[in-house]
């Protein structure tokens, strides 16, 4: 199938200044070797989105260490000092944001709406700077849609076609971020023939690439 | 029974038979432990389990909200972020017990910064507290020493007035409409070591004395 790729046509992929999406929660379901791969290319300035900062040299805590990070969009940062350490150093601007809009956000771009309205985070810091929305005598705070040039997707086993299904709770972020983004690549934990349909949870349209250059001869 | 096993256990009481609940890290997690087994509760974690058990040892990429090993239980179900959150927002979790920096007594929380000293992030902490039908918090009473049951929260909140249940070591109390009522206390405390402990004004009409602390069960 075209859509498998090796390391070296991925890195052509990539740019300064690039905004992408990175699956995966507290580095389960994490697409390690593409964020090596992204730490090898050198590329820099880049925004980054994910569910967290990583640990300390795992998951997109590597490329944050490698200074290739200008901005991280994350719920939590507590697990990856490195992040304090360097927000306080003002050498990486960090926006938390609650974990059910995040993936909202995200969600909402990929399926073509503009935003979402939510309870979460009104009367707190969160509402800053935001618009907020009555609905039937209900307030809710208006959250912009999150989508991004790439996204980096882990945890999945695809099928030749590119469909994908996930490995217990590797899933979190993956199909939410494999459909709110330019370029959409897969590191796979496992490649078979074909998925039952009934099973698939993205379909292959949604897939760009996948990471396994041993298949292209199927 | 060491603090943290008194507050689990007391926790745990308020567990109904079929509940979908949610437990933060920290303290919240040990609630897990004291659940009667006469009683079916459902765990959700928000990384994406309906059915969250205990790490069995077993080689597979299953974990928790902490990041944890863990394990599925029979029935479960693997889910997203996206459909976690709809259990979470859409007011599809019976109770969430979380850990908290302040709270006061109009059952306002804050658990997520410490301006210019600790910022971890809110995680799935606001989503919880804001979706959930009934909101417990589970902590000690103090920081060594220093209050952190106050009138007002002083640091940023993770949401306003959502807390329902307050339990720490000392004492068991509810937030009401009316204001912060105390409505357990642990005999090895007085109801004046607890209002001393305690900067949020206390409702004291009947004090009963604090249960789940001779519960030795699974500990």
């Amino acid at each position: 199938m075209h859509k498998f790729i090796d390391g070296e046509i991925f890195k052509t992929l990539l740019k300064d200044g690039m905004n992408i999406h990175v699956g995966g929660f507290l580095t389960n379901g994490s697409p390690e070797t593409l964020i090596d791969l992204v730490v090898e290319s050198g590329v820099k300035d880049l925004t980054i989105i994910c569910n967290d900062g990583g640990y300390e040299g795992n998951g997109v805590g590597k490329m944050i260490n490698h200074g290739q990070v200008k901005k991280l969009i994350a719920s939590h940062i507590g697990t990856n000092p490195d992040v304090g350490r360097l927000m306080n150093e003002e050498k990486l601007i960090v926006e938390l944001v609650p974990q059910g809009t995040l993936v909202e956000r995200i969600r909402a771009y990929g399926a073509g709406l503009g935003g979402i309205l939510t309870p979460t985070g009104l009367n707190t810091l969160v509402q800053e700077g935001k618009d907020v929305i009555q609905v039937k005598g209900k307030d809710y705070l208006l959250e912009e849609a999150l989508g991004a040039d790439m996204a980096l997707i882990g945890g999945a086993i695809a099928d030749e076609y590119g469909n994908l299904k996930y490995k217990e709770t590797m899933r979190n972020f993956n199909p939410m971020m494999a459909t709110a983004a330019e370029i959409v690549v897969v590191e796979p934990v496992k490649v078979v023939e074909v998925i039952d349909p009934e099973n698939v949870i993205t379909p292959h349209p949604f897939v760009d690439y996948i990471l396994g250059g041993e298949q292209d001869e199927r | 029974m060491n603090d943290k096993q008194i507050i689990a256990s007391r926790i745990a009481m308020e567990l109904k038979d079929g509940d979908l609940v949610n437990l933060g890290i920290g303290i919240p997690t040990l609630v897990a432990n004291y659940v009667p087994e006469d009683k079916e509760i459902i765990f959700q974690s928000e990384n994406g389990i309906i059915g969250l058990g205990a790490d069995k040892g077993e080689d597979c990429s299953i974990v928790n909200a902490g990041g944890m090993k863990a394990s599925i239980c029979k029935g479960g179900a693997f889910i997203d972020s996206a459909t976690s959150f709809t259990f979470i927002r859409g007011g599809h979790i019976d109770i969430t017990v979380l850990g908290a920096l302040e709270v006061d007594q109009e059952g306002s929380i804050a658990s997520w910064i410490i301006p210019g000293k600790l910022v971890p992030g809110m995680g799935g902490a606001m989503d919880l507290v804001t979706g959930a039908k009934r909101v417990i918090i589970a902590m000690r009473h103090t920081n060594k020493g220093k209050v952190k049951i106050l009138k007002k929260c002083r640091l940023p909140l993770t949401a306003f007035k959502q807390a329902n249940l307050i339990v720490t070591e000392m004492c068991v109390m509810e937030v009401k409409k009316d204001g912060l009522h105390l409505l357990e206390v642990n005999p090895a405390y007085t109801i004046e070591e607890v209002m001393n402990a305690t900067d949020a004004e206390l409702i004291i009409d009947e004090v009963k004395p604090m249960k789940g602390i001779e519960n030795e069960n699974n500990a």
